[in-house]
């Protein structure tokens, strides 16, 4: 299995351990990924507001290259992945934006015919590789592990392209599969607050909070998720949240790769769980499905990688 | 005592012409099939927080009453989540509508005063257009170096934490080769 | 000039031509004038004249005038459709002393001036047709109108209110119904409602006499657990074979003494109590409740044991004592020949789990309004008790409107009786529980009579009215006083700001659909349906309860969802219109109909099934196809379909249809 792959800019940054561990886990489960050639920012909503046209066309740059190496299209940012989706809905439903899209794309040389498969490696790992293609490579079973599954806004809405779109259960399906027991989370699709956590905290702040309120709630010990965006508010913010909500304990949230790949005897370092902020290592040990004093040594500190 | 308020509209406070020109974009043609039953307000996560409901917003725009709507801070606090557009047993896309009318307020400069949010706009569509892609901690720092730059010491927590984790760099992004991307927005800007 | 004037060729033709202003609804779009003045340059027309209404009694006189003062013995009316006034224009004809069918019309409205936005072509256009009426019509031949006598006999199928209705006013003309209902007892939805609105009637006291008044009629036939398994024929003479699935009790003897379910194997019951929406369970032998009609039991194939498994005690046996049970029971079968059928098989509720943020199936005090209307009343299974799944009274009611309804995503329409059985729920459970209750609405309907008085009632007895459509039922409590409870989402619009209201009971006023199987139905009684599934009537305002095939009338919410008053009003509407017709004594068969020239027919059955109608048979022993007049319908597939071109249609002759075309496109 081979896909083109398209990181995006927070897999290179703040969303490091997303891009880390899928690439280790996939590798593991011999699904061959290739980063899209000099790509560039889908967009976010950002450059939507200023100009949607321009937007259209930014995103379908990658669409366009992807389509030029013949392969579906792995999209881990779920925000990318909106992004990507709503461009190739526009030009299909507005000739004018188709237009001037296919004028932007001549001009380098590039086409699209608004055929590309975009893909989340939820679904590529739970319906093109299935769950029982992994059972056997389960090293370490997720024992005890109590998870909530946060897929966020954009992997089912506006469209659902491949779960339910108030249930999802993919990552259920896939977390379960390694051993993890998840509990029944209702807010597993409510907004984080995207970029408001940022620019209008006394909104954004408020959203990720009441998501691991309910987290709490429902008695898990780690929240899973598959945006680069939502595991930034859900974990960075908690000390904030705190001076507004005292009685909001810790809870480690990670991606689904990483404890994915933890349970397939995959490495704490190559699974990035030094990145944490708030740290999944010793729920882990507690559970025993690490040893204890098994990522005790302090990774190098790593700068940004090229 | 407050000082007493009069408010009342005529039918010259409207401008069908805004009406008009929102009902053009992408996704926002159903507008005018709004029967007003407030699930988009109700499922909306931060409701609450608007100066104005996204059902508000919805009559507002339709009936032309174009600067309560772009005055507000609505648009702004609006997350893009699309838990309205999805809900609304009319299928209107209201997440469209105000996409667009964030970028009708952008154009036209008109926003409330101190609202970061359409700085972040710009300087993100600066960046991207000028490299390629997004740094994290250049925007960042842009952003609050132009609203509120003592908010960036409140910051600096976090900016540490990140820093150890490997996960904020301070080095520029940037594609390796900007030119073609530009090429092609210059050449879909062209509006025939 | 006679009713049967001689054949074409014998004498000269000479034709009347009428076109139509209609008002300005043709003249607005079609120069009438000009189109009269052409006319009148074509061959064999001698008067050709315009009128502003000529379906008028003006305008029809005209006609008759005309006949006898020009001597025409053919005539042409350019008009609307031939759908609204082909009868008027025909029968004008015959009063004028000639052969209605030497009359023809054609449509300039619906397919002229209502199509078109510029006059020169809509003109053109109605000259067109014009000169091929007139090039047709000389070819017409007189034809006479079939009777067929009527059976007095009407099927109901179906046994709630509307069923019972018009069973029973056809029933008191002293005319023989059949009544045939699907379940083991007649009532319907009615059955299962405490009280009605506005008046809030007790529903079962209102509705059993009713009830009991079909069972005891003796121009009633009344047929429960029984389907229709095949229906044939036309107006007057429909065949239909009626299937009665086995009770597995020899119903004339049982009495309805109930001791066969307390004897039953199962102490208490193993299977979900369908008419307490399963709230409560039932033993497989059971009585669906204890006013049914008729009285008597029912065993469930599926959940008893003896049926199901081959094994049981068997102790509900020897408890009879009219030795009614027989467990070798099978299905039988009656064949009636009926005049009018009535259809009346009433609606279903929308599954509320196709709306999963209201958490229909995931929290358990989340409800519909038919298993609320079961908690209120006090033979239900909580004897009228409001209590909820977890043993708790509710201290605070959420009551969700619009529940599948005016929503693209489910049903596009108005249900049409939520808003008033929200209200009576609402006042039913403030009254046995004095709860909070909160009230979600879009909009609040109440058109009908004493309606806008219950609200008004209901606003004065101390609910929560809240102008919004609820967005979300959650138990994601955010602080304390939602730990526990079911938190509404929604934005009270009239205040103008969100709410968060936490309750302990969720009530769905679930909208009204058609049933699962109403396609199954319409197709086996060849009805029509409208693109949201209710049976489709004849014309919505003035023909509410025919439908397009005649002899067969509708009553009840299969037509469209209503309230009581409605279908009671529409079921004796359309039991009026079974009466007419059986009263008349017989119906005319329009004559267009095919026929068969033996002499050409060589006997290769092409024609025989390629009938829609199955009105071709075979004459074995000449070896030629037959058609029966009285089924054939003239749509002229075996016309066209005959390799030997045997077969002619009545008014659509080959001379005609050629005719016609050949003027049609003589300008082109």
């Amino acid at each position: 299995m081979k896909y083109a792959y398209f990181p995006g800019c927070s897999l290179k940054s703040s969303g490091r351990a997303f891009e880390e561990s899928m690439l280790k886990l996939f590798a593991h489960l011999e699904i061959e990924l290739e980063e899209l050639d000099d790509w560039n920012c889908c967009g976010a909503t950002a450059y939507m507001s200023v100009d949607e046209t321009s937007a259209a066309a930014l995103a379908a740059r990658n669409l366009a290259l992807a389509e030029k190496m013949a392969l579906p299209l792995a999209v881990p940012c779920a925000g990318c992945y909106g992004v990507l989706r709503k461009s190739a809905h526009l030009q299909k439903d507005y000739p004018a934006i188709q237009k001037q899209v296919k004028d932007g794309l001549t001009a380098i040389g590039l086409s699209y015919t608004g055929a590309q498969e975009i893909k989340h490696p939820l679904q590529i790992l739970a319906q093109d590789l299935g769950p029982k293609a992994m059972r056997s490579k389960v090293k370490k079973p997720l024992k005890g592990l109590k998870v909530a599954c946060y897929y966020g806004c954009k992997l089912v809405r506006p469209e659902a392209p491949f779960d339910n779109q108030h249930d999802p259960q993919t990552m259920e399906t896939l977390l379960k599969g390694v051993g993890a027991r998840v509990v029944d989370f209702p807010m597993k699709t409510a907004c984080c607050g995207g970029s408001l956590t940022g620019t209008i905290p006394d909104v954004g702040l408020e959203l990720s909070w009441a998501i691991l309120h309910d987290a709490h709630r429902r008695e898990a010990d780690v929240i899973a998720t598959a945006c680069p965006l939502c595991q930034f508010n859900l974990e960075c913010y908690q000390e904030d949240i705190q001076e507004k909500h005292p009685d909001l304990k810790p809870i480690p949230v990670v991606y689904f790769t990483q404890l994915m790949g933890i349970a397939m005897g995959l490495s704490p370092e190559d699974m990035a769980l030094h990145r944490q902020v708030v740290p999944l290592t010793p729920i882990l040990q507690e559970k025993g499905i690490l040893d204890s004093g098994a990522a005790k040594k302090s990774p190098p500190r790593q700068e940004h990688d090229a | 005592m407050n000082a007493i308020q009069r408010e009342i509209r005529y039918e010259s406070d409207r401008d069908p012409a805004f009406a008009d020109a929102i009902r053009k974009m992408p996704g926002c043609e159903a507008i005018d099939r709004c029967i007003q039953c407030a699930t988009c307000s109700g499922i909306c996560p931060v409701a609450s927080y608007m100066d104005i409901t996204p059902r508000r917003i919805i009559e507002l725009t339709r009936s032309g009453f174009k600067d309560d709507v772009l005055k507000s801070n609505t648009i702004w606090i609006c997350a893009s989540c699309y838990a309205c557009q999805v809900e609304c047993p009319k299928e209107i896309g209201i997440s469209d509508v105000m996409m667009a009318l964030k970028t009708k307020a952008i154009a036209e400069g008109t926003y409330p005063k101190g609202m970061p949010i359409p700085i972040l706009a710009q300087e993100f569509h600066d960046m991207v257009s000028q490299t390629g892609r997004v740094s994290e901690s250049k925007l960042v720092q842009k952003l609050y170096l132009k609203t509120n730059p003592f908010k960036m010491f409140g910051l600096r927590r976090l900016g540490m934490k990140l820093m150890k984790t490997g996960r904020m760099s301070l080095k520029g992004e940037s594609m390796k080769r900007p030119e073609s991307l530009q090429r092609m927005l210059q050449a879909a800007r062209i509006k025939k | 000039m006679s009713l049967n004037p001689e054949s074409n060729g014998k004498e000269e033709v000479r034709i009347g031509f009428f076109v139509c202003h209609c008002g300005t609804n043709i003249a607005g779009m079609i120069d009438v004038e000009e189109v009269a003045k052409y006319v009148a340059t074509l061959p064999n027309v001698v008067v050709s004249k315009d009128y502003k209404y000529m379906c008028s009694d003006a305008g029809q006189d005209l006609i008759v005038q005309d006949i006898k003062e020009h001597r025409l013995n053919r005539i042409v009316v350019a008009a609307c459709s031939p759908l609204l006034h082909e009868r008027t224009f025909r029968t004008a004809t015959m009063r004028g002393g000639i052969n209605p069918f030497f009359c023809h019309m054609v449509n300039i409205r619906e397919h002229g001036s209502w199509v078109h936005s510029e006059k020169a072509s809509a003109t053109e256009k109605a000259k067109a047709v014009a000169r091929g009426a007139i090039g047709r019509v000389k070819f017409h031949k007189p034809l006479e109108k079939r009777k067929e006598p009527v059976e007095p006999a009407v099927m109901v199928l179906g046994g709630g209110i509307a069923g019972i209705q018009a069973a029973l006013t056809v029933a008191n003309s002293g005319k023989r119904v059949y009544l045939v209902e699907r379940d083991a007892t007649i009532g319907g939805h009615m059955a299962y409602f405490d009280k009605t609105f506005p008046t809030l009637d007790c529903a079962a006291c209102i509705l059993t006499p009713k009830m009991s008044e079909v069972g005891a009629h003796p121009n009633i036939t009344l047929w429960t657990y029984s389907d229709v398994e095949q229906i044939t024929g036309y107006v007057g003479n429909y065949k239909v074979r009626v299937k009665h699935r086995p009770r597995y009790i020899i119903e004339k003897d049982c009495v309805g003494c109930l001791d066969c379910i307390d004897h039953c194997v199962f102490k208490n019951g193993n299977t979900d109590d369908e008419f307490n929406q399963g709230l409560s369970k039932r033993k497989p032998v059971y009585i669906p409740f204890p006013q049914a009609v008729p009285k008597i039991v029912a065993i469930d194939p599926n959940a008893c044991d003896f049926l199901a498994k081959g094994k049981c005690d068997q102790t509900c046996i020897p408890s009879c004592d009219k030795n009614a049970i027989d467990f070798t029971q099978k299905e039988t079968f009656d064949d009636i020949k009926v005049g009018a059928i009535i259809v009346a098989t009433g609606f279903k509720t929308f599954d509320a789990k196709r709306k999963p943020l209201y958490g229909y199936g995931k929290h358990q005090n989340v409800y519909t309004a038919l298993e609320v209307e079961r908690l209120v009343t006090s033979s239900g299974p909580t004897e009228g008790h409001v209590v909820l799944r977890d043993g708790r009274t509710p201290k605070s009611v959420g009551i969700v409107h619009c529940v599948g309804s005016r929503d693209h995503q489910t049903n596009r329409w108005c249900s049409r009786v939520c808003c008033m059985y929200s209200l009576k729920l609402a006042h039913l459970i403030k009254e046995h529980t004095n709860a909070e209750i909160y009230n979600f609405y879009i909009d609040m309907r109440c058109p009908g009579k004493g309606y806008e008085e219950f609200y008004e009632r209901l606003l004065e007895e101390g609910n929560h009215f809240i102008r919004g459509r609820v967005a979300e039922v959650t138990d994601a409590a955010q602080t304390k006083d939602e730990e526990g409870k079911l938190v509404i989402r929604v934005e009270d619009t009239l205040a103008g700001f969100a709410r968060r209201i936490p309750v302990d009971m969720v009530v769905l006023a679930t909208g009204l659909e058609p049933r699962e199987d109403a396609n199954d139905v319409r197709r086996m009684f060849n009805i029509s349906c409208s693109t949201e599934g209710f049976f489709l009537e004849r014309h919505p305002k003035l023909a509410p309860v025919s439908t397009t095939t005649d002899g067969l009338f509708l009553a009840g919410a299969c037509q469209g969802p209503k309230d009581i008053p409605d279908t009671v009003a529409q079921a004796g509407a359309a039991a009026a219109e079974a009466m007419a017709l059986m009263d008349a004594g017989f119906v005319e068969m329009e004559p267009m109909t095919s026929e068969v020239d033996e002499l050409r027919c060589s006997g290769c059955k092409t024609c025989l099934n390629m009938c829609p109608y199955s009105a071709i048979g075979r004459d074995d022993a000449k070896g030629v196809a037959v058609i029966n007049p009285v089924l054939c319908k003239g749509c002229g597939v075996c016309v066209a379909a005959c390799p030997s071109g045997a077969i002619t249609q009545n008014l659509f002759e080959d001379q005609e249809i050629f005719a016609e075309i050949k003027e049609i496109l003589a300008h082109a």
